[in-house]
Formats: structure tokens, C-alpha cells, sequence
């Protein structure tokens, strides 16, 4: 786990170890973050520059792909698509601003997602951590949800979602969409928390104990603070999963207006403009980034709980 | 059993308000009667950890635990601390069943691992108990701020656990036991991770720190001169099962306060030598066990 020390106001001389991120040290991150991604570019371009036009195949078996125009076009081609209109037509918007639409709308699926995931796992762990029966019966059932195909999972959310309806209420399929990414958002949850909830020791247990206090304030004061760094990376698995369940279901269940859609619809475009289905993947990309960006960001606000443990 | 005669009238006042300088019911800090322990094993077996524990300790008195390791001193002061349960006999502290002492927190705790909360400030870790019984912030800054001075630690409020040594540590622990001026201080083996020099420094501060607050104490140790050095009677255990071997009483005349010169004298070593020789004394010594 990575210990995050920031200085904090009216802060006194540290006296005892705990080194502060110099800003050279993130501006080094940065950096080599960038290079890493430039290097895949590069590497991309490279090969196409040197590898055999019609690629390399000993009977069925390609051992190099293709490197023509249609097969990999430049990464120039496919940024340069994006500032180029959908269509033909005269009215048309430009790639970008669909796939920007796309990425949103997947993204507050996601979102929703996400948030129910958070919940439901959330929840679970509270209960398995109180009940040592509960976490006998239930975290069985909880591996075993993983193992299940989404493929299999879609149709039937989707065919179960289309028979609720309560008076003014009427179940969309988004919503299977966001049910299905919060089924795989649930999971590190429940893990992470229940682990994290279960992490202090015996010494810290027996202290609250000695205190005289309950379950709750045990939970509140002890628990949930020690479950911070146990939970930070578990939201973010969380985040990713509900973005990959969001792009996968919206697949299978065929909901349109997100990128999903998108990415199969534009792939079967590639023969004559092969920039446009690189446009729906960057999409997926930056949904991913943000995603698991906005984790980030809320892990600072809890930075304190990443404290070392006590060097005694 | 005649010995408890307040007992009754004890436990109804229990529903009195808890305040700061609580004066505790009547009936001395602790009162072992006959306490035995067995732990249940798996497949039946029984460990018979504490056996015919028969100890009084006087409010204000400071009394150390000495024994091989594994004799179950460790067990004894979880007992008083209601971390566990004997399975025979009768343990009172102030008069009250050692449950109902620490729901009114009668005692404060320290454990060998300082057990801080490394989220928490120095002053946020003493403020803890404070907090979690609901205790005004203005009160629990005034508090904190005197135990910060009683321990040394002033000027290291705002630091987080592990910006601190871990003597500093063990000293915010104890201040942290002494939160709620406690009339009972437990402590299990609190200096038993510190180098000598550290330690002889904080058995210093802790003689001093006991002095000031008239707390009476329950020191769990295994190293003579430590348990010599503060205490007024030093209990020796036998190996397991453990039970009371002899009590030694620490007399030093003259002398109450413990400083660095009562190490050199001859009374300490006297007193040294009397409680090694119950120590290492019996032949059915088996000084090798796990710790409890």
C-alpha cells in the first residue's frame, strides 16, 4: 500500500521519517506517465514503418498483421477523424462531438452503476464483518456471482427489467445496463470492505472494548477509518468493472446511444474509413480515465486514513 | 463468601452519572478471591492458565506481576480488565464486578503495543476515550492539554503517531489510559518494546506521573528491576497453572520518590535479589511456556 504524507497547515518540523513527495518526484511521475504513453505510439508507428505490407502468415497462421493504410492507419488518421463529421451529410456533426455524447451517456450509466455496485457491496460487508454466520453463508455466493458470464446475465435482466412496472415507473433497458455494471462493481467491494473492516488488530479491537463501547462506535471511530486503504483501490476496481460491464452490456442487451454500441457499429466501417472505429475506443479510454480518476480524487479527501501503521 | 458486604448498595449506584473525579465504590481498586482460568482447547483439552489467585490491591497502591512467560500474568490483569473471564472464583474491582468497572471505566489500559490510532493526531488519540463517551471538545482540549504536559509531550500534539518514537508512542498511550482519571491504571508489559535507556527513562516518568494522579496500579512485567523499581509489592508468579508464589513488599525508606539514585541503593537491590530468588527458587520451575 502507498502512503500518502501531504503537509497540512500550521504542520511543526517532522522530526521522525515519513519523507514528503518532493514535487520533483511528481513531476517525474508525470513524465515517465507521458513517455509510456508516447512509446506505445511510437511503437505502433515503427512497426508499420517496418513491418511486411501483407503481413506474415504461414497457412491460416498470421504471425505479423498487416500494416497497410486499412489495417493500421497512422495515429494521425485516427485523431484526425475525430475532427472530421460523422457523415456525409451536409448537417452533420463532427466524430467528436458523437463520441462525446456516446462517452456521457456511458459514463452516467456507469456512474449509476458504480454508485448501486458501492452500495450493495458496501452493505454486504457491514453485515458479513457483524455476522460471522453471514459471512459463512454469503461470501460463497459472492465468489460464485463472479463466475457467472455477463453474456449469459444480460438477456435475462433485460427480459426480467421488461415486466416491472410500478404505476408511473417503467423499467428502462439503461437500467438493466446499469444493474449488470453494478453486478460486477459489487464484487472488489465487498471484498475490499469486508477485509478492510476486519483489519484492525486485536490490540485496537480490545482497546475500544476496554473503553466500553459498542458495535457502532466500534464501527465508526475503529472499523471504518482502519478500511480506508483497504477500500480506496477497491472503488477503483469497482470504477473500472462498471465501465467494462456498462461498454459489455450495453452490447448484449442493445442499448443504444452509448459507446458500446458505438465501438460495434464503427468497427464494421472499417473497410473504407479506417479512422472511424479508433474514435468510439478513445471514448472507452477516456470514460476508464475519468472513471477511475474521480476515484483519485476522492481518495484525497481521505488521505489521513492512509497513514503508516505505528512504527512501535 | 461474607467479604463483599457493600456490594449490594455498590451496584445500584451504578446508574450514577459519570464524572470526571467518579469517586469510585467503596471496596479496594482489586479484590481476587480464589480466580481460576482455564481455557477451553480444541478437542476438549484444557489449559489451566491462573489457579487460587488470591490478591488485594489497595487504591493508590502500585502492584507489579512478575512470572516466567506463559504463567498467566498476562491473563490475570485481562481478568481485571474484563477481557476475559475467570471460570472460578470472585474478582471485584472497587467493589464492583470487573464487567460493570469497565462499562464505568474505572480503570485506563496500556498495552505492550502503544496501539495507536495512526489517523488520529496525538492529541485526537488522547482525546479518543474522551470522545467516544461523549465528553464536551472544549473539556476535552483542557484535558488533553494537561496530559500532554504531565507526559512531555506539548509541543508534539499536532504530530501523528508515526512521526513519534516509540517511547514517545507508549507515552501518548499512557496519557491516553489516563484520559478519564481513572482510579486503576492497567498496564501489560507497556515498556516491554523499548530499549533499556528508554525504559529506565519512562519507569522514571511513570513513578512520577503515578505519584501525581494517586492512581492505583496493576503492572504486568517480566523484568526484575522494572517491577522492583516501581512498585510497592511485586506479586511472583509460579509457571503454569500460575498462582501467587510470594509477595514481596518493596519498602524503600525514605525514599518515595523513585528516582535514578534508588537504582544504586541497597534497599533496591535487596529487594531485587528477594524477588529473583522466588523467582528462580522452586525446583518445578518450568520457565519455558508461551506467553500469554
Amino acid at each position: 500500500m502507498r502512503v500518502e504524507t501531504v503537509p497540512r497547515r500550521g504542520e511543526k518540523p517532522r522530526r521522525f521519517g515519513s519523507p514528503r513527495p518532493s514535487r520533483a518526484a511528481a513531476w517525474r511521475k508525470s513524465i515517465l506517465g507521458a513517455v509510456g504513453v508516447l512509446l506505445v505510439g511510437g511503437m505502433w508507428e515503427l512497426y508499420k514503418f517496418i513491418g511486411p505490407e501483407k503481413g506474415f502468415a504461414i497457412g491460416d497462421l498470421i504471425l505479423l498483421p498487416r500494416t497497410n493504410d486499412m489495417s493500421m492507419p497512422h495515429i494521425a488518421t485516427m485523431f484526425a477523424r475525430l475532427a472530421e463529421p460523422l457523415t456525409g451529410a451536409a448537417n452533420s456533426i463532427f466524430m467528436w462531438q458523437a463520441v462525446v455524447d456516446a462517452s456521457a451517456f456511458s459514463l452516467y450509466v456507469a456512474a449509476v452503476g458504480w454508485i448501486v455496485g458501492v452500495s450493495v457491496g458496501l452493505l454486504l460487508a457491514l453485515v458479513m464483518q457483524r455476522f460471522r454466520t453471514a459471512q459463512s453463508a454469503v461470501l460463497p455466493w459472492i465468489i460464485l456471482s463472479q463466475t457467472v458470464p455477463l453474456i449469459a446475465i444480460a438477456p435475462l435482466v433485460r427480459r426480467w427489467g421488461a415486466q416491472i412496472q410500478f404505476g408511473e415507473f417503467v423499467w428502462e433497458n439503461w437500467m438493466s445496463v446499469a444493474l449488470i455494471a453494478s453486478y460486477l462493481a459489487f464484487f472488489p467491494v465487498s471484498i475490499g470492505a469486508l477485509q478492510g473492516l476486519n483489519s484492525p488488530d486485536t490490540n485496537h479491537v480490545e482497546l475500544f472494548r476496554s473503553f466500553g463501547v459498542g458495535w457502532w462506535k466500534t464501527l465508526f471511530r475503529l472499523r471504518i477509518p482502519a478500511s480506508i486503504p483497504y477500500l480506496i483501490p477497491a472503488l477503483q476496481l469497482a470504477a473500472a468493472n462498471a465501465v467494462i460491464g456498462t461498454i459489455v452490456a450495453e452490447v448484449s442487451i442493445g442499448l443504444k446511444g452509448g459507446i458500446g454500441r458505438m465501438i460495434i457499429e464503427f468497427a464494421g466501417a472499417a473497410g473504407g474509413d479506417p479512422g472511424k472505429p479508433w474514435a468510439p475506443i478513445f471514448g472507452a479510454v477516456a470514460i476508464g480515465l475519468i472513471a477511475a480518476g474521480a476515484v483519485g480524487i476522492l481518495a484525497l479527501s481521505v488521505r489521513r486514513y492512509r497513514r503508516g501503521e505505528t512504527n512501535a | 463468601m461474607t467479604r463483599q458486604d457493600g456490594m449490594s448498595t455498590v451496584q445500584d449506584s451504578t446508574t450514577d452519572p459519570k464524572t470526571d473525579a467518579a469517586p469510585a465504590a467503596h471496596g479496594p481498586a482489586v479484590a481476587a478471591v480464589n480466580v481460576g482460568k482455564v481455557f477451553e482447547g480444541q478437542r476438549g483439552a484444557r489449559v489451566s492458565a491462573l489457579e487460587d489467585i488470591n490478591l488485594t490491591v489497595e487504591r493508590g497502591e502500585f502492584v507489579s506481576l512478575i512470572g516466567p512467560s506463559g504463567c498467566g500474568k498476562s491473563t490475570l490483569m485481562r481478568l481485571i480488565a474484563d477481557l476475559d473471564q475467570p471460570t472460578s472464583g470472585e474478582l471485584t474491582v472497587f467493589g464492583k464486578s470487573a464487567h460493570q468497572a469497565r462499562l464505568d471505566q474505572d480503570y485506563g489500559i496500556a498495552f505492550q503495543q502503544a496501539g495507536l490510532l495512526p489517523w488520529r493526531t496525538v492529541r485526537q488519540n488522547i482525546e479518543l476515550p474522551l470522545q467516544l463517551h461523549k465528553v464536551g471538545k472544549a473539556e476535552r482540549a483542557e484535558r488533553s492539554s494537561e496530559l500532554l504536559n504531565l507526559v512531555g509531550l506539548t509541543d508534539f500534539g499536532d504530530n501523528f503517531p508515526d512521526q513519534l518514537s516509540g517511547g514517545m508512542q507508549q507515552r501518548v498511550a499512557i496519557a491516553r489510559a489516563l484520559a478519564e482519571s481513572p482510579n486503576l491504571l492497567l498496564m501489560d508489559e507497556p515498556f516491554g518494546a523499548l530499549d533499556e535507556m528508554t525504559r529506565e527513562h519512562m519507569q522514571g516518568e511513570l513513578a512520577h506521573i503515578c505519584a501525581e494522579t494517586g492512581a492505583a496500579v496493576v503492572f504486568v512485567t517480566h523484568s526484575i528491576p522494572e517491577a522492583v523499581f516501581l512498585a510497592d509489592r511485586v506479586v511472583v508468579l509460579s509457571p503454569r497453572p500460575g498462582r501467587i508464589r510470594a509477595i514481596v513488599d518493596v519498602k524503600f525508606t525514605g525514599a518515595t520518590e523513585r528516582t535514578e539514585l534508588l537504582r544504586e541503593s541497597k534497599a533496591f537491590f535487596s529487594s531485587v535479589s528477594e524477588v529473583r530468588e522466588h523467582l528462580h527458587g522452586s525446583a518445578d520451575a518450568n520457565p519455558l511456556g508461551v506467553d500469554n
